[in-house]
This record gives C-alpha cells, sequence and structure tokens, in this order.
C-alpha cells in the first residue's frame, strides 16, 4: 500500500493503495466513478478507456505507479449535460447505445482523434477505433455519431 | 420523457404515503431502508397483492397525475421501455412523457417472462396494452360518477376525463385515484411467464385510431449513459459489501481437491468459499480479490479430459447417440416414398459452431442477506426466474427473496448472468456479508452457456420435369436447454451443479420456420448428450434467436443450392414455392429495395482477384418475417469477406416505435455478421481455449457494413409481434448465397473466417 495522489477530471485526490493495482480499480472504487467499466483486464475491449494527458488508455491494465502526476478524464469529466463534447451530442441524436457498457472506449478513443485531426475521413475514423469491441452490434451508429461530431466541431 | 426506471434507482425516489397509499415518485432521494418498507406495506395489506390478476400490478397513476407502468419483462438495449410507453399512454390517453416504465423488480412487477423470445412487445406489451385500456375504462366509470354522467358521453384528453358536450365539465386521473391503487380484478389465464395474460373488461383501442403508437420517439436512457451517469449491475455498491471472484479448473470437470488458504494468508480480508466443486474467493477490496483468486494454492481433481478436439467436433455431432427427436408441425405427403421415385436428388449438410454469448462485461451480481431476507441485483434477464433459484439454492421461500435486474454488459439470452446470481448468493451467506461477485474476461468468454453446435442435413427430391417433389431437412446438435433457459432451478446453474444437485438436462432444438409448398415435406431435430453433464463450459443454453442463425443457416444455404440446381433465379424459385402472403411481401420489398436482377446463380462473370455477389435469404419468427439481401465483396488471396451492403425487408405487425425498431435491426445485422465470419468456441481435450477477444473475435468496426437499407412494412390492423431477434435469422445464409453467387463455392461450416474461405476458394 502506498500513498498517492490522483488528478482526474481536474480535481486532485489522494487514495492509498496498492502502486501495482490498475488505474481503473482505482477509479470505480476508490473515487466512486462508475465508467469506465470492466471489460477484460487484458486491454482488449476498451471499455475501461480514459485519457492520460489527453491520449487514450486503457485503465485496466494501467498501474497506478504509472500514472504518476498525469492528468486523468474520464467519460464524466469529458462533458455533461450542461456543457456536452459534441460526441456525448451527437451519440445522443444518433441513440447509439444499446446496453452502453462498451461506450466509453468509442466516445473517448473519437474524442483523441478529433482532437488531433479535424474532419478525420472514414477510413481514418475506423482505423482509430479499431479493436475496440461492441456486442450489441451498434457499429453503424457509432460512425454516424463521429462523423456527426467531427461536422459540429467543424 | 418517458422515463425507464430500474429498482437500482429507488435511491434517488421517495415514497409518498397518500390516503393510506405507498406510491412510488421519482426524483427525492430515498435510502435503501425505505424499500423495505415497501415489504412492509404488503404485509399490511395498503396495497393489493402483487399478482397478476391485480390491475394494480401493472399500471399506477401517481398523486400528481404521471403514470407507473409496472413491467414484468426488460429492455436489453433495444429500447422496449419506450415501445411499451407508448402502448400505455396510447391506451390511457395520457401524454407519453407521462408514462414511466419501471421494469425487472421481483417487487414491483409479476413474471411476465423477463427479456425472453423477442416477446417484449409481442406478449409483454400486450399484457400492458390491455391492463391500461382497463384502468381507462376503470377511470371513466369512477367519473362518470362524479360528473353524473354516463361513460358513453365521457371522452380523455391528457389524462383528464371530460364531458364529450362540455368539455368544463372535466376530472383528472389525478384527483379520481392518484397516489391510491386500483382495486380491480382481472381476468388472468393462470400463467406465469412470457405467456401471462390478464385482460379487463375494457377493449384496446382500434389502431386507427392511435396517435402515439406508431410514432418514433427516442430513447431517454441514451443521454445518462453517454454522460457517464447510468449505473450497471456492475456498479450496485452495498454497505459493507465485499467482493468476490471464483476459481475455475483448467480441466472441465475437475473439482478441488485441496485448497491452501495459507496461500492467501497475506491479503486483507482474503477468505476461501469452498463447497464440493463450487470454489471462490472473498476479500474487503476488490483488487484483493482479484490477486486472491490469482494467488489460492488449489490442487484440483484428476479429471479425464472430457472433450472431443474442437476439430472432431462435426464428427462427434454425427456419430452421436440421439437423445429426442421431434418432428416440427405436420410432416406433408409421404417423403419417404417420394425420394424413392425421385429423378434426382440434391443433399447437402451444413455446421454452425458452439458460439459464445462474449457479453461486453464479465457477469456480476450482488447479493445481501439481511434479517433472513435476500436481496439481489443482477444483470439477468429474467429476475422473477434468479429469485426463485436463489430461493431453492438457499433453502428458503422465494418471498424471502427479492431479485433486481440492474442493467448489465449486454444481454443476448441465458448468458453466465444467472450464474453470477447464484454464485454471489452462496458466497454471501457462507461469508455472512453482502458479496459483489464478478467474473473475469476468460470465464465470461469460457465458462458462459454456450450457443448449441449442431450439423444440418437437407435433401430434395426433383422429378423428371424439374420439380422438386419433396423436401427433407434435419437439425442435429446440442440442445438449446441443456441448461435452461434461466437461473430458475439450482441444476441450470454453474452453483448448483458444482455442488452436486441433481441434473436435469432439457431437450429442445428448432426447425426452419417458413412457408415452402412441396407436396412432400418434413422438418426435423434431434438433440444428443452434452459432452460433459456436470459443471461444463460447453453447457448449451439460449444465445439471440435461440437455434434460428444455424437452423436457418442450412435451411435457406439449401433452398438456394436447389434454385441454382435448378438453373432458377433463387428468388423466382422461391416465389414459386413460398405460399404465405407475408412472406412473399418481405421478399419483394427486400428484392425491389435492393434492385435485385433476375438470373440465376452464380454470376459466373468476374475474374480476378476481388469478386462480389449477391444473395437472399428468409425467415419467419413467432409471426415477423424477415427477407435479407446481402451483397458481398470477398478477396479471395485472403479470403476476407467484406459484408458491405444489406437490404432488409420486415414484417412484424404493427410497428410500435419505427425508430427503435430500425436500431434493433441494424443491431441484429451487425451481430449476424459477426457471428456468421468470425465466432467459433474452440477447445481442446480439457478446456474452451477461446477465452478472450484474440481468441474468440468479433467483428471489427474496420469490417462494419457500408449500408444496412430497412424497409420497415407496417400492418397497423395485425397485432405486433417480436423484432429483437427475427433480423438475425436470415443474416448466415444470405451471406453464405452471396459468397455462392460471387465464386461459385459453397460453403458450409460457419464461420466464415478467413482461412476458412481461402481454403473452400482454393
Amino acid at each position: 500500500m502506498a500513498h498517492m495522489n490522483l488528478e482526474v477530471n481536474g480535481r486532485m485526490h489522494s487514495i492509498d493503495a496498492d502502486p501495482d493495482m490498475p488505474l481503473l480499480y482505482a477509479l470505480r472504487n476508490d473515487l466512486g466513478l462508475n465508467n469506465p467499466h470492466f471489460g477484460c483486464g487484458l486491454a482488449q475491449c476498451g471499455a475501461c478507456t480514459v485519457h492520460i494527458d489527453g491520449q487514450p488508455v486503457r485503465s485496466c491494465i494501467t498501474p497506478l505507479s504509472a500514472v504518476g502526476n498525469s492528468k486523468v478524464v474520464t467519460l464524466a469529466g469529458l462533458g455533461t449535460p450542461q456543457t456536452p463534447h459534441p460526441l456525448q451530442k451527437a451519440f445522443i441524436e444518433e441513440q447509439v447505445p444499446q446496453c452502453g457498457y462498451c461506450i466509453n472506449g468509442w466516445i473517448m478513443t473519437a474524442a483523441a482523434l478529433l482532437n488531433e485531426k479535424k474532419k478525420p475521413s472514414e477510413a481514418e475514423i475506423k482505423d482509430a477505433l479499431t479493436g475496440l469491441k461492441c456486442r450489441c452490434g451498434t457499429h453503424m451508429g457509432i460512425l454516424r455519431a463521429v462523423k456527426r461530431a467531427a461536422e459540429m466541431m467543424g | 420523457m418517458t422515463r425507464m426506471e430500474k429498482a437500482a434507482s429507488f435511491s434517488r425516489r421517495s415514497l409518498l404515503k397518500t390516503g393510506g397509499a405507498l406510491v412510488v415518485s421519482i426524483g427525492m432521494p430515498i435510502g435503501l431502508d425505505t424499500v423495505l418498507e415497501i415489504g412492509a406495506a404488503f404485509a399490511q395489506g395498503t396495497k393489493p397483492p402483487l399478482t397478476p390478476d391485480q390491475l394494480s400490478s401493472y399500471i399506477a397513476v401517481n398523486a400528481d397525475g404521471t403514470v407507473s407502468a409496472f413491467f414484468g419483462k426488460m429492455d436489453m438495449g433495444q429500447g422496449l421501455f419506450v415501445a411499451i410507453g407508448q402502448m400505455v399512454a396510447e391506451e390511457l390517453d395520457v401524454p407519453f412523457k407521462s408514462v414511466t416504465v419501471i421494469m425487472g423488480d421481483t417487487a414491483s412487477s409479476v413474471n411476465q417472462g423477463g427479456a425472453s423470445g423477442s416477446t417484449g412487445v409481442q406478449m409483454g406489451g400486450k399484457q400492458m396494452r390491455v391492463a391500461a385500456a382497463e384502468a381507462r375504462r376503470v377511470l371513466i366509470e369512477m367519473a362518470g360518477e362524479q360528473l353524473h354522467l354516463s361513460p358513453d358521453a365521457l371522452a380523455v384528453t391528457d389524462g383528464v376525463v371530460h364531458a364529450k358536450a362540455d368539455p368544463a365539465k372535466k376530472v383528472s386521473y389525478a384527483k379520481l385515484i392518484g397516489g391510491r391503487y386500483f382495486n380491480v380484478q382481472l381476468d388472468w389465464n393462470k400463467q406465469i411467464g412470457n405467456t401471462l395474460y390478464a385482460p379487463g373488461k375494457a377493449k384496446p383501442k382500434d389502431p386507427k385510431d392511435h396517435t402515439i403508437v406508431g410514432k418514433p420517439i427516442a430513447r431517454s436512457d441514451i443521454a445518462p449513459k453517454v454522460y457517464a451517469q447510468e449505473d450497471f449491475c456492475t456498479d450496485v455498491k452495498v454497505p459493507g459489501m465485499v467482493h468476490g471472484r471464483m476459481l475455475r479448473p483448467a480441466v472441465a470437470g475437475a473439482i478441488p481437491g485441496k485448497v491452501d488458504e495459507s496461500s492467501i494468508a497475506g491479503i486483507p480480508g482474503a477468505r476461501v468459499v469452498w463447497e464440493k466443486g463450487f470454489l471462490g474467493v472473498v476479500a474487503d477490496r476488490e483488487w484483493d480479490a482479484v490477486r486472491a483468486a490469482q494467488k489460492l494454492k488449489v490442487e484440483w481433481s484428476d479429471a479425464k479430459p472430457p472433450f472431443p478436439n474442437w476439430t472432431a467436433l462435426y464428427d462427434h455431432i454425427r456419430k452421436a447417440p440421439v437423445r429426442k427427436r421431434e418432428i416440427g408441425g405436420k410432416e406433408s405427403g409421404n417423403v419417404d416414398d417420394a425420394f424413392k421415385t425421385a429423378t434426382r436428388v440434391i443433399e447437402a449438410e451444413y455446421e454452425w459452431p458452439f458460439q459464445s454469448h462474449a457479453c461486453m462485461g464479465p457477469a456480476c451480481a450482488t447479493v445481501e442477506i439481511k434479517d433472513s431476507n435476500v436481496t439481489c441485483w443482477t444483470g439477468s434477464q429474467k429476475p422473477h426466474f434468479v429469485r426463485n433459484g436463489i430461493a431453492l439454492t438457499l433453502g428458503i421461500p422465494a418471498e424471502r427473496v427479492r431479485a433486481i435486474w440492474v442493467v448489465g454488459p449486454g444481454s443476448y439470452g441465458r448468458s453466465d448472468a444467472d450464474d453470477a446470481a447464484m454464485d454471489a448468493a452462496v458466497l454471501a451467506r457462507a461469508v455472512g456479508k453482502p458479496v459483489r461477485v464478478e467474473y473475469t474476461r476468460e470465464q465470461a468468454t469460457g465458462w458462459d452457456p454456450k450457443g448449441p453446435a449442431s450439423i444440418h442435413r437437407a435433401r430434395a427430391a426433383i422429378d423428371a420435369a424439374g420439380h422438386v417433389t419433396a423436401y427433407e431437412f434435419t437439425s442435429k446438435g446440442f440442445s438449446r436447454i441443456d441448461v435452461n433457459t434461466n437461473g430458475g432451478a439450482p441444476w441450470d446453474t454453474l452453483a448448483g451443479q458444482l455442488r452436486d444437485v441433481e441434473l436435469k438436462s432439457g431437450d429442445g432444438f428448432g426447425v426452419p420456420a417458413e412457408s415452402y409448398e412441396f407436396a412432400n415435406k418434413r422438418l426435423a431435430w434431434e438433440t444428443i448428450p452434452p459432452l460433459l453433464d456436470r459443471g461444463s463450459p460447453l453447457r448449451s443454453a439460449h444465445l439471440r434467436d435461440p437455434v434460428g442463425p444455424q437452423v436457418h443457416f442450412a435451411s435457406e444455404s439449401f433452398i438456394d443450392e436447389v434454385a441454382a440446381a435448378l438453373n432458377l433465379d433463387p428468388i423466382e424459385f422461391r416465389l414459386r414455392h413460398v405460399r404465405d402472403a407475408r412472406d412473399i411481401a418481405v421478399i419483394k420489398a427486400a428484392a425491389e429495395k435492393a434492385a435485385w436482377q433476375t438470373r440465376p446463380s452464380p454470376r459466373r462473370d468476374q475474374t480476378g482477384n476481388k469478386v462480389s455477389g449477391r444473395g437472399i435469404a428468409y425467415s419467419q419468427r413467432n409471426g415477423t418475417r424477415c427477407a435479407i439481401v446481402a451483397e458481398v465483396d470477398i478477396d479471395r488471396a485472403s479470403g476476407k469477406i467484406w459484408a458491405r451492403k444489406f437490404t432488409i425487408a420486415h414484417d412484424c405487425g404493427q410497428i410500435i416505435n419505427p425508430d427503435g425498431l430500425r436500431h434493433t435491426i441494424e443491431g441484429n445485422i451487425v451481430q449476424g455478421v459477426s457471428r456468421t465470419l468470425w465466432e467459433e468456441v474452440k477447445f481442446d481435450e480439457k478446456n474452451v481455449t477461446t477465452i478472450d477477444w484474440m481468441t474468440y473475435p468479433i467483428l471489427d468496426i474496420t469490417e462494419t457494413p457500408q449500408t444496412i437499407d430497412i424497409v420497415l412494412i407496417n400492418h397497423p390492423e395485425i397485432a405486433p409481434s417480436g423484432a429483437g431477434e427475427p433480423s438475425i435469422r436470415p443474416v448466415a445464409a444470405a451471406i453464405a448465397n452471396a459468397i455462392f453467387d460471387a465464386t461459385g463455392v459453397r460453403i458450409r461450416r460457419v464461420p466464415f473466417s478467413p482461412d476458412r474461405v481461402k481454403q473452400s476458394l482454393s
């Protein structure tokens, strides 16, 4: 066990935890952030995706010791109903999720893409999102929503 | 907006006691303790019993005039609750936004079967519709007494009953009954589950008068999901809760022989729960439970590896003894005689593998046992049966158990969710604390109940004139109910099986659902025993559209083979034999929308590495009809298939919500493509070897179809049938038929993975 400070969604938190513990468990259990989700613990699905210093990272395999002073942002920190991220607006407008358990991965990964690349092509969007999993089969809606958000962001 | 409420959010609601009644209202915080008051109130008789014959079991008008609809089925992400809200609002003549659909809590709804067989609207909605109609009738009667007018002289607008002749003479639903209960008896058919039906005296509206049903209305649960505000079953936290993890053997069928608890002594709060084949650990913190499960030293029994290698699976099925055989429907003519006189016989055999639910997250459940009352929070799509299963597992009356469905990480049938609920119950009893158990990915994909593997034999007799005189189709495979569709009995769950309860494996499969007329026709199925009868990672059960994809992959591929053998266009051949008018309509609608060119398959006009083709398949499912035209591109060198375009015509009778229906169909087609192109449970002699997303791949976003064109055929005059699953049914055959069209090669084994396609084409 070690005492650590974590900056998550713009707020500092201090926790006592095993430095080897993946960030996901700290976010969910110590900080009470119910998203992201545990999907595989193997970095294979993306349900646990958060941003660390703006980059999408699979928090299920990222040990706390690797986070250090980096800024962590979860889906809850990306936008709110009052100040939504364009992707959140677009995912609602396109009525994308079915169960919605995978949603972190798609939105957080797409947000990083749109941050770096204005108006990505369909191929670039697919390339950025490859490897993420959705079992309900909402892929068509995901692609529509990311394109819609890209247009919103001009 | 109509809101979906889950019992988990009881903590965000308050209970109002009005006129001696207890009504749940939205928006104010309460604790779990208050929820227990519901039980107390029931006991005092202040509410009619929660039985299927009581109107109050389905409909309540709250003090503020809003309506609660208590629904004994749940939405697995296809927007069912919106459709139910529309049906209830329509019959009650209240605004759609005033209806809240409360689902999946055994304390607030009767057992309407849970999510099951695409019956949410078809059977669940049917009941909610007649209950709402009866509520309206009763309210008008009450208003008539108050206003001194005959019910015939009254109308309802937005929850206000008024005189037709004088709208100023009025009284609202809220004034009439708000916050109090209907004490109205319904004519219950004494059935529980999907077939429960309890109408009142009222007749539902004529569909021509519908103003809410049939409208596209958006889901209100999307925003909480994308703003990270929705709690899943994985997010339930109970005071004093500890975390559990289960241990499964490396060799299926092995049981723990020696467990060294000292190996986890250094982990805070770590404890072992071991009972016969059941082995789990708990710890105070989740990461510690994960570590304890990894570190625990276990010597497993020396079990004989129970499986054939997966490459021998279909030989095994072919040779296995038949446990049960059933003819589907009625055999027409004399099939055996017709084959004896055939000029030519066309025969083929098709193979479909075990498939995994492979939900996005491993199953998770939390169980609290307090003062002999058990509460279970579960992602199972059948919480009423989970209640029964826990009662039997713990040996207590079902009345002592409350099961609360909280949305899970996807659900497509009898997944691992029911197993997790029972595991949590056993762990919670053993450690005397609330336990949250979550499986690992390896357990989720490796140890969930599997969609059954099967082979399908089809043959057609052709006479000298080239007409089909006989058709026979037989499926042989593992049962779709080796473990039942729910966790209602211990023998159907791992916790029961591993604790040595007596086994009761069921037999069920299915036959093609179509309306082909041949003078002599026989459709049959045969089931074989499970490979391992107790605690098996290959126990078979319902997976989205149970056995539908495999049966219709085979039957609709075969119909295509016959058409090709007779050098006929696949649609032309189908239309010669399909008899049902609505079947004909969906086939024609899909063909027209896809601009189908009439010609036999294969197309034979392509050379080079990249070829494309088109294929049709159609099927029925409990009243719903779908026809799908698939257009695929094939890279012959790599074997990679891109299922580029689908055109589907869909007829499920009356459409309640076209928006929800379109999203449902899209999801089904994409999952259907995934299961057709990629999904196959593999195993060696010891155990399942497909245990994560690398070994059990599903469709990637880069392989998403470019287009899914949907033609919705609406029949407001025909009672709605299901839409949750029918559109996944013909996907595999449509793709197979398109591959044949492109290449002239018939692939008769799913999945059409690049290796298999390459091999088939070479």
